[in-house]
């Protein structure tokens, strides 16, 4: 595109950002402040993920989009055509074909390979934020690996509820030593990212923070012995494609309460 | 003397955006697998004593936010200008506050608690150094686990003090604090990050 | 009816289309122009100046016609703007006792050298719609001017510090490399610089509640008026070549001072304290804000309590920008349908085992967590 630098950023910009990711990737998940710059989209809307695509892809790459686990919805069309327009990549819709996946709110059901990096867009990267406010004392937490209160959350729904209520962006161990978010993917999809050969890229545009899971790195979703983590299973089945184990839609098909289960992988 | 306004006689990289973009994806390839040899394929015609991988790192790593610290034997060459004027890095005398180190003579190098390893709040804050060492071969040598690596590969450096594998693991004991290290042979690089454990 | 939740590139395309069509109004009527937008709604182009952090009245403007006088997307336009121009350095501190004062007023003390300056104001305007202006073509009368005083004109507080009533300005600092919040993650604590920074791209909305808050009792400091100034500053620059400062611009800015008690502590005996203020244009709301909340804010340094949302630095950094509060209440408008379904899939489990009367469950016996 005229009068922009290749795939938008600037290269100062992208140098900072590429020194934060090595750093990520050094220090399996543990945010890494970046000085997040500001987008021609909206924070909120996957800027950060943006910021952290834009710094890696090259003319060679093939990137894939997909929001919610599809690849047509708006916003995934959005940054698509802004990858297309700013750096002139091929994309794809097909999951084999990408060397990048840049993605909101899912993990593709296919598993990603040791050669494709998967770029999460993280709307709070803070796992301890709605138990503690303060960043400051969020960072004392992680220094000391005090994960206490998050443990206490966690037994007090088991105590209240019979199982912990967490059913998206659920809690993680990273590597054994940082509790991290793993961005609002649904509990679904936390094993696909525990020893998984692709490398995961976390980037949180608004909130300043880039963090990362290398491949082969352990994530343990936090559970108790007698409460052991688990995933959400459905009794129906893709009505497109018939699939039985993949992460479903409900769509609500009329004004009688009728509905279907679709998908949400697209691909 | 080379004047700091004097363009220095050897060129950066013949495309700077394509060029670092690849240096990077190589750099982001051998840190997310310790142990990993990778051809980073730069074409860059450092001054001496620079390999090529190493000059590539710098290209694409380095910049006016980023002290860097040199070894005697690359601060007393072209190098420094040559840095200047394509990284604009401020160039420290002192290893302690640079973000980032370069050793062209590994055998004569500081230990590595001479550069800074991180707070426990800010561990990113910490150097990553860049060792250029004789050669490096797949399959014999360390053995390294750790985060990147499934289960274990080896990896065989030349040109390394007697002392560097102990100062791996002294290094290794201060996670999540430590130093990152790249080693440069030629135009190929592998990564010791610090979570990987190095045996033998 | 399952590609109806889903949008598209060709949706989107028409929904650009749609939007260039309703920001052009009835196209029987004159398009307005960006000349008319900066010299007709200047306090408009004043918000969006200081807020986006950008002083160029022209690309202010232009982004208000193209944010339909939406000026909260105007300011995000400007500043996605602004992050792509080249940084050449910083200027040399602006001299506000050198300005081109237009207006200049002080609460502290009925007359001041140099005076007070009513200028333009709104302050004593009747608040009555004036049906008049509903016609065009009508040019106002000219307003008397006194001749200007091309003298330097003294801030206010310097008499109180003449007299060492009041905090004399720290400037240990002047030497100190400028922060750039827009190149930097904050960390904290913070300086003040920082925060004044961050302050003046702040939301005024935000600033405004926050400083009216100070006023109820929320973090009381006792705030005067000290003094607040309007008009032109020089903008110098020292190039690395010259190492000298050249003049390269002129600027709009209004200044606050607020004076605030200080009872004195263990090391310093009663003083009045500093909040200040400053903003692109003619921006005494915003000013006055923002000075109420610099005051506020320097609460841990000057050995108060930190009680009230107005002495909390984090909690004001955090919630002050508003491009990154409007994105992110906004983003709540994507698709969340796959955290949606989680949530629909746990929300019937609990139900359906609540509904069968299964006793809640035993606490866990052991944490397992944090082991691998």
């Amino acid at each position: 595109m005229d009068g922009y630098n290749f795939a938008y950023l600037d290269e100062q910009t992208k140098r900072m950002i590429r020194r934060a990711l090595l750093k990520a990737v050094a220090i399996p998940g543990y945010q890494v402040p970046f000085a997040s710059r500001e987008m021609p989209l909206p924070y909120g809307w996957g800027t950060g993920g943006i910021q952290v695509t834009a710094s890696i892809i090259g003319a060679d790459d093939v990137l894939k989009v997909i929001d919610q686990g599809a690849d047509d919805t708006t916003n995934a069309v959005s940054i698509r055509r802004f990858f297309a327009r700013t750096a002139g990549v091929r994309t794809t819709e097909r999951t084999a074909e990408a060397t990048i996946v840049q993605t909101r709110h899912r993990i593709p059901e296919a598993p990603l390979r040791d050669d494709q990096i998967i770029v999460y867009q993280v709307p709070m990267p803070e796992p301890l934020r709605w138990l503690e406010a303060r960043e400051t004392e969020t960072r004392k937490m992680h220094a000391l690996a005090e994960y206490g209160v998050m443990h206490v959350k966690l037994y007090e729904d088991v105590a209240r509820h019979g199982r912990i209520a967490t059913a998206y962006d659920y809690p993680v161990m990273v590597s054994g030593r940082y509790l991290m978010r793993p961005s609002p993917i649904p509990k679904f999809d936390n094993p696909k990212m525990d020893r998984s050969p692709m490398l995961q890229l976390f980037g949180a545009g608004r909130e300043k923070r880039i963090y990362a899971v290398p491949p082969y790195t352990t994530v343990r979703s936090l559970d108790f012995e007698d409460h052991p983590f688990d995933i959400q299973r459905w009794d129906q089945r893709c009505a497109l494609c018939d699939a039985g184990d993949s992460f479903l839609d409900e769509v609500i098909v009329d004004d009688r309460g009728g509905r279907i289960f679709v998908c949400s992988d697209s691909d | 003397m080379t004047s700091l306004l004097a363009v220095p006689a050897a060129p950066g990289f013949a495309d700077p955006v394509g060029d670092a973009q690849r240096a990077f994806r190589g750099l982001l390839d051998a840190i997310a697998h310790p142990g990993r040899i990778v051809s980073l394929d730069a074409r860059v015609a450092a001054p001496a004593p620079l390999v090529p991988a190493a000059a590539a790192a710098l290209l694409t790593l380095v910049d006016f936010e980023t002290p860097l610290w040199l070894d005697a034997a690359a601060a007393a060459g072209d190098a420094p200008a040559w840095l200047r004027f394509h990284c604009g890095a401020p160039i420290v005398a002192d290893p302690s506050p640079a973000r980032f180190a370069l050793v062209s003579d590994a055998a004569a190098m500081p230990r590595l608690d001479a550069f800074a390893p991180g707070e426990d709040a800010f561990p990113d804050r910490s150097a990553t150094i860049i060792v250029q060492v004789g050669d490096l071969h797949a399959g014999d040598g360390w053995r390294l686990a750790g985060p990147g690596i499934e289960t274990t590969c080896r990896l065989a450096v030349d040109g390394l003090p007697d002392w560097f594998a102990d100062a791996l693991r002294a290094n290794r004991a201060l996670y999540p604090c430590g130093v990152d290290l790249f080693l440069a042979a030629g135009d190929r690089i592998a990564a010791l990050p610090r979570t990987t454990l190095v045996e033998g | 009816m399952y590609v109806a939740v889903k949008g598209g590139e060709a949706a989107i395309a028409n929904s650009e289309m749609l939007l260039a069509e309703t920001r052009r109004g009835d196209p029987a009527l004159p398009e307005i122009g960006t000349a008319q937008i900066a010299s007709q709604l200047s306090l408009a182009v004043d918000r969006v100046m200081t807020e986006g952090s950008l002083y160029d009245r022209e690309l202010a403007a232009l982004a208000i016609k193209q944010a339909q006088g939406d000026l909260l997307e105007a300011v995000f336009l400007l500043r996605a703007f602004r992050t792509t121009l080249p940084r050449f350095g910083a200027s040399e501190p602006i001299d506000t006792a050198r300005m081109v004062v237009r207006r200049r007023i002080s609460a502290t003390f009925k007359d001041v050298p140099g005076g007070q300056i009513l200028g333009p104001s709104y302050d004593y305007t009747h608040r009555l719609l004036d049906f008049s202006l509903l016609a065009t073509g009508g040019a106002p009368a000219d307003a008397p001017r006194a001749p200007v005083d091309p003298g330097p004109m003294p801030h206010v507080l310097a008499l109180l510090d003449r007299e060492g009533l009041i905090e004399p300005e720290r400037d240990s600092d002047a030497g100190a490399p400028v922060p750039d919040v827009t190149r930097d993650p904050t960390t904290f604590p913070t300086d003040r610089a920082t925060r004044l920074q961050a302050l003046a791209r702040g939301d005024e909305g935000f600033l405004l509640a926050l400083g009216y808050s100070v006023q109820r009792g929320y973090g009381r400091n006792h705030p005067f008026a000290g003094e607040i100034r309007l008009g032109e500053v020089e903008i110098e620059f020292t190039p690395e070549e010259l190492g000298f400062p050249v003049t390269i611009g002129a600027a709009t800015v209004t200044e606050c001072e607020m004076v605030n008690q200080f009872k004195g502590s263990a090391k310093e005996p009663p003083q009045f304290t500093r909040g200040y203020g400053l903003a692109f244009g003619h921006s005494e709301r915003k000013t006055m804000s923002m000075a109420l909340v610099d005051r506020a804010l320097r609460a841990r340094e000057l050995g108060e309590d930190v009680e009230a949302p107005a002495q909390d630095e984090e909690f004001v950094l955090y919630h002050a920008d508003n491009v990154e509060a409007s994105g992110f209440v906004q983003h709540l408008k994507l698709p969340h349908y796959v955290d949606f379904q989680s949530e629909l899939v746990m929300i019937r489990g609990m139900r359906a085992a609540a509904a069968a009367g299964a006793p809640t469950a035993e606490p866990p016996l052991r944490v397992a967590v944090g082991e691998d």
